[in-house]
């Protein structure tokens, strides 16, 4: 590793330092896995068949729309570090992994943008 | 180290047709990469699940058309196609989820000898495997 990391030897595409990620990688899965508990456990203490009302009703009140909304943007970053890594680790052309960076980043930011829309539609 | 244990094969400039094929990955790598295609899958079939929950929660209709898309299909994508979808996601799901609460298990407790990540390893594919296939055959209609 070079010890100039500035101006022109700055590396764009990277994990930077990597401590904040990695650990933000472990938070966001452990909000996430809470969040599977409270969701699956709506779901197995519902009595009776779960047809519309009831699936929709679990994301009907507000502080589960706040928690899943949490969650969607936990996996974001989730995700994003997750993918960054396959990148770096595969794709060695800078350019091509910039632009695998840039598409991942919208397509993420997309799906997170078209989750919440629905989840706000309700 | 005594003269007798063999020198152990290196591998330098990994080809992937060539040596990928023939290297014997232990447990813990083999739960190490699907963690890691399972992460992909799941990255790649995001819109679908985006899809389903959109479908899932807006409507009485949508909610119905969601639910008859698993049995007859939708347009020209036949039903047994989304039950198999939903089925790549059940494992992804399971085995990214185990395998990763596996590793943070791993970092809390300092749990690292080889023999951890052995029986661990082996306990996250046995847990995940086995709880797709009950899904799996739950989501099939075989119970």
């Amino acid at each position: 590793m070079s010890s100039v990391n500035y101006g022109s030897k700055r590396i764009v595409t990277g994990a930077g330092y990597g401590f904040c990620d990695w650990l933000a990688q472990r938070v966001t899965a452990v909000l996430m896995a809470l969040f599977t508990v409270v969701l699956l456990a709506q779901v197995i203490f519902t009595s009776g068949p779960i047809g519309y009302e009831e699936w929709a009703g679990i994301f009907a009140s507000q502080w589960m729309k706040v928690l899943t909304f949490t969650v969607i943007i936990a996996l974001l970053y989730h995700v994003w570090v997750g993918m960054r890594d396959i990148w770096m680790d595969y794709i060695k052309p800078l350019a091509l992994r910039l632009a695998l960076h840039v598409f991942t980043l919208v397509w993420l930011i997309g799906c997170a943008g078209w989750s919440v829309q629905a989840l706000w539609r309700l | 180290m005594t003269e007798l244990v063999r020198k152990r094969p290196e591998f330098r400039n990994i080809n992937a047709l060539k040596d990928l094929p023939s290297y014997r990955l232990p447990v813990a790598g083999i739960v190490s990469i699907l963690h890691r295609i399972s992460g992909f899958l799941m990255f790649l079939l995001m819109p679908l699940i985006i899809w389903m929950f959109d479908n899932s929660i807006t409507s009485e209709i949508s909610f119905a058309k969601l639910s008859a898309a698993f049995g007859i299909g939708i347009g020209f994508v036949p039903g047994w196609f989304f039950k198999l979808l939903a089925l790549a996601l059940i494992w992804a799901y399971l085995h990214h989820f185990i395998a990763g609460v596996r590793h943070i298990y791993m970092d809390a407790f300092h749990a690292v000898t080889k023999e951890f990540g052995k029986s661990s390893a082996v306990a996250t594919l046995v847990l995940s495997l086995g709880l797709t296939a009950v899904l799996g055959a739950k989501l099939f209609g075989l119970y």
